[in-house]
């Protein structure tokens, strides 16, 4: 953007002081700024190679020896307005579609929630568990040849070292200093400062001492660098065979390649993996009849919910704009600011108030406009759907109501004129001339309008959740749900999280929706030639 | 850590490319916190996750422990019921903090998604109010350490019910004469979702009818292969549902706002609901007084116990400090009354406790709470809620015929949905 400015200030100090050297302040700044770029590329990359992000690191070095490149060559100059949008398209557009892209093909979902390793460290580290009465010990955190090691106080004031490697051994009272009841150093061992802890407190965390040479008997560990407890893995990771043992009971769970640890049985460990799941995601509303009768049903209502709230606000709206520009209607400001107040509200908080109002028993609409009636506006199917579509018209019209008074407006007065002279009518003026023409103004923010009101996600969710749910399917799905709405319980709602198949049910919206607007878009290019 | 490194991909390459673009028009490094050089040095940074709520309380406390400790603090305020996604999602990339605050009931899913870590309280654990600490263990491991208990009661307005019923008919032949006489409009309010009922606020009743969720095992805890959600009290509990229904005692259009404002303006001598709603009902001006739910079925009528705590991330980069931060603040006096103060609901250190007993509002929830079951934390639990809610729905609109069948239908669905 920067860059942008500096080509303008550019052209125009050329054109003003022609005398000085023309280029050397802007290629003075131009360096700076490129300088800038590179030192926190080269900062980024010095984190990334100490992490081992290779791959990002790649990324990051290609992307900083193209901008270098586009801004350094002569020439190029598209290249030099393109390159950031390429990049943000890049970075927010085109990944954001590979990602979910990507997610849909996996697990990924709640017990899937990262990789293996982590799994294997999260079972090992819940399943480590005091050993029940243990005591207390005082620790002071030690180093020696060995490592990092316990140097530690039993509550009858015997003191004990070790490390990872070498079990606990008592030491000679003598050569351990004491402050008050714990031990604080011992001859041969450096004794750590609180400080030199906190910049190694994963490697303590993750420290474990043993009791002895039997495993069995446990281990010393500290999660507070003072008190140690003796801990007992239950289960244990054998890295040979890849399987977790429970200890306890001697079962194996292995992995069968489904992402978590298996027994034959069919027994499973609750933390597993993502792992990459092929189609799955995608198949799951055929192989699972119920759902997927749901998930068509679902669709259509999708499709009747969108164009019904474009075409009865459209009408609507433009119903208002042709009475509200008539000259001959009174006090039009008055109006016309009315009918875009349910512009001016944050639509979400309509429909939460629509909520209130449409209350069976308590709601203004029963208690008021129907004296006292129980219409189950938001309980009853066909009702709720209804509901669901008043209050959308309610929130969309005032949108075409603006749009359709700038179209009306844009008509030249001539032209009515004209056609009044040959002898047309109102309504065939209307017909004829002004409605064709504002439907090529119109048209294409009809379509945008239809694929903004197939995602309405605020007035559905706010309003009725997808509610009354239907019946007979397993899943939680409803009576209003839209699409957007079943993603996003999939996804984030209920016992079980499951992105991977919200991601793939969200890619089948996409490509309905570009399937529409393209087919549309299409059409209304029709529209143009006509005109 | 491991990295997600296609995240990586999103957040550096963000970082970098929007750096090119602008042409350095941004500064990549994250600002460096304020405290950093007064600090002794050596600290960590810990990262924490709270509510604006409890934020506020622990502002003294934080300040005390980054003093003490030379570690810098960072307190991020997110909304407290999206702390659990937002770790879920993001700790796996080492974009996580710490520590966050978090309720009892999200355990089990936290855990089985691995991205919490046991928290050792070691002797201090006696010091805790004992439901508390059970709320937070889960397979043998306890996840945190507890701040605040909380619980749904039975308050009454006192000026229209002076005595506290002993049973749940005197209840309702207290509220039904109330309303008979015209001081009141309803018997009775408990505040339901039109969409999903709502099972939290019903389960006392239907503890009281023997009818609980899960069974227990030998340690206490809830065995989630043990679906008791079926059982013949919890069937008695539906018939009693519809029949409530039917006599106008439990209203399906009631939510919970349409309720607090109600008992608020003295519509109703009873109403079921916990202490966040104290404050309205004392701003306007009803006399109030809180005791336990009678029994409907013959049986304690149990609410479910809420217990909230400071749990830390498996991907904790300091876990050591965030460990010392939990059992020796957080775990302490001043951090549980500080929360107790801003909050109401009583603290889950017993001295804590103990000192907040001279709320009367504390102790009688209190009292009731003692009583309760801790909230199921196995995350199974997730699969029960919304056919569970739905169910008792259709119920109380009369909808879908016999109570029983309608409730027995949603037990068979749930235990096909927890085998499958």
């Amino acid at each position: 953007m920067t860059t942008t400015v500096s080509k303008d200030s550019k052209a125009t100090r050329t054109r003003s002081i022609s005398t000085a050297p023309p280029s050397m302040k802007v290629l003075a700044v131009k360096i700076l700024f490129l300088a800038i770029v590179d030192a926190v590329a080269v900062f980024a990359m010095s984190m990334l190679f100490f992490r081992g992000d290779w791959l990002v690191l790649g990324i990051v070095a290609v992307t900083t020896l193209l901008v270098n490149i586009v801004y350094l060559s002569p020439g190029l100059l598209p290249g030099k307005y393109l390159t950031p949008g390429l990049i943000f398209l890049a970075v927010f557009q085109v990944f954001v579609v590979v990602y979910s892209l990507y997610i849909a093909f996996t697990n990924y979902g709640d017990g899937h929630n990262s990789t293996k390793e982590d799994a294997i460290s999260a079972i090992v580290l819940q399943n480590t568990q005091r050993v029940e009465g243990s005591p207390t010990y005082l620790v002071q955190l030690v180093e020696g040849p060995g490592g990092l090691g316990l140097l530690a106080t039993s509550p009858e004031g015997e003191v004990l070292v070790g490390t990872q490697e070498e079990p606990l051994q008592p030491l000679d009272p003598g050569a351990v200093t004491l402050d008050g009841d714990r031990a604080v150093a011992a001859e041969g061992w450096t004794s750590l400062q609180q400080q030199d802890v906190l910049q190694r407190q994963q490697e303590v965390a993750a420290l474990q001492v043993p009791l002895s040479d039997d495993l069995a008997d446990g281990f010393l560990r500290t999660t507070d660098a003072r008190n140690a407890f003796v801990f007992q893995s239950v289960f244990v990771y054998d890295e040979a065979a890849g399987t977790m043992t429970d200890t306890t009971t001697d079962t194996v769970y292995a992995d069968l390649g489904n992402g978590q640890f298996e027994t034959e049985g069919g027994e499973v460990l609750g933390t597993g993996w993502q792992i990459v799941v092929g189609p799955e995601n995608f198949l799951y509303p055929f192989e699972n009849p119920r759902f997927g009768g749901a998930l068509l049903g679902v669709a259509v209502w999708t499709f009747a919910f969108a164009i019904l709230s474009v075409g009865l606000s459209f009408f609507l709206g433009l119903f208002l704009a042709l009475t509200l520009n008539d000259p001959r209607m009174r006090s039009r400001k008055v109006y016309r600011v009315l009918s875009i107040l349910p512009y001016a509200f944050p639509s979400f908080l309509s429909a939460l108030v629509w909520l209130g109002l449409l209350n069976t028993e308590f709601g203004f609409v029963n208690e008021v406009l129907f004296g006292s009636a129980n219409i189950p506006w938001l309980t009853d199917p066909w009702l709720a759907k209804f509901s669901v579509l008043l209050v959308n018209v309610w929130l969309g019209f005032p949108y075409m109501f603006l749009v359709c008074m700038g179209a009306l407006q844009s008509i030249p007065e001539e032209l009515t004129e004209a056609a009044t002279v040959d002898g047309a009518n109102g309504w065939q003026v209307f017909r004829g001339i002004k409605f064709p023409l504002l439907l090529v103004s119109t048209a294409p923010l009809l379509i945008s309008s239809f694929a903004f009101n197939f995602n309405n996600f605020n007035t559905t969710y706010m309003l009725t959740r997808g509610g009354p749910r239907m019946e007979g399917v397993t899943e939680n799905v409803g009576h209003t749900d839209l699409l957007i709405t079943l993603v996003y319980k999939t996804a984030f709602e209920g016992g079980n999280r499951d992105y991977g198949l919200a991601a793939a049910l969200s890619i089948l919206i996409f490509i309905v929706v570009a399937a529409v607007s393209a087919i549309s878009f299409r059409q209304t290019r029709a529209l143009e030639d006509l005109h | 850590m491991k990295q997600s490194s296609l995240m990586k991909v999103a957040g550096v390459g963000a970082l970098a490319l929007s750096l090119a673009a602008c042409s350095g028009g941004g500064t990549p490094a994250p600002a460096p916190s304020q405290s950093e050089s007064a600090a002794p040095q050596g600290g960590g940074e810990l990262v924490i996750w709270m509510d604006q709520n409890r934020a506020d309380a622990l502002t003294d406390v934080v300040a005390t422990f980054e003093e003490e400790t030379g570690t810098t603090v960072e307190v991020v305020v997110q909304d407290f019921d999206s702390i659990d996604e937002n770790l879920t999602t993001q700790a796996p990339s080492g974009e996580g903090p710490d520590v966050i605050v978090g309720a009892h009931d999200w355990i089990g899913k936290l855990a089985q998604n691995g991205v919490i870590a046991p928290v050792e309280l070691g002797d201090t654990a006696g010091d805790f109010q004992e439901i508390a600490v059970n709320a937070m263990t889960f397979e043998g491991s306890t996840y945190g350490v507890p701040v605040s208990i909380e619980n749904i009661a039975l308050v009454r307005n006192t000026d229209l019910a002076p005595e506290a019923p002993a049973t749940w008919d005197e209840l309702i032949s207290t509220g039904q004469a109330a309303v008979d006489a015209g001081s009141a409009e309803f018997p009775l309010l408990v505040g339901i979702d039109p969409n999903n009922a709502d099972p939290y606020h019903l389960y006392p009743l239907q503890a009281s009818f023997g009818g609980p969720v899960f069974g227990i095992n030998e340690d206490g805890s809830y065995n989630a292969d043990d679906l008791q959600l079926g059982n013949e009290g919890n069937v008695a509990f539906a018939q009693a549902l519809g029949q409530w229904s039917a006599e106008g005692i439990i209203n399906p259009n009631i939510s919970q706002d349409i309720a607090k404002e109600q008992f608020a303006s003295g519509a109703s001598p009873y109403t079921i609901t916990g202490p966040w709603n104290l404050s309205a009902f004392q701003e306007a001006g009803v006399n109030y007084a809180v005791s336990e739910i009678p029994s409907a079925g013959g049986e304690p009528a149990t609410p479910f116990v809420g217990v909230q705590g400071f749990m830390v991330s498996a991907y904790a980069n300091n876990p050591i400090v965030a460990s010392q931060f939990l059992t020796e603040y957080i775990a302490g006096e001043e951090a549980q009354t500080a929360i107790y103060e801003t909050g109401q609901r009583a603290p889950a250190l017993t001295t804590a406790f103990e000192a907040a007993q001279s709320n009367e509002d504390v102790a009688a929830f209190g009292e009731v709470g003692a009583a309760g079951v801790p909230m199921p934390n196995i995350p199974e639990m997730g699969l029960l809620w919304e056919d569970w809610g739905v169910a008792e729905g259709q119920i109380i609109a009369q909808q879908g015929g016999d109570p029983a069948t309608v409730w027995t239908a949603m037990a068979d669905k749930i235990q096909s949905s927890l085998d499958g």
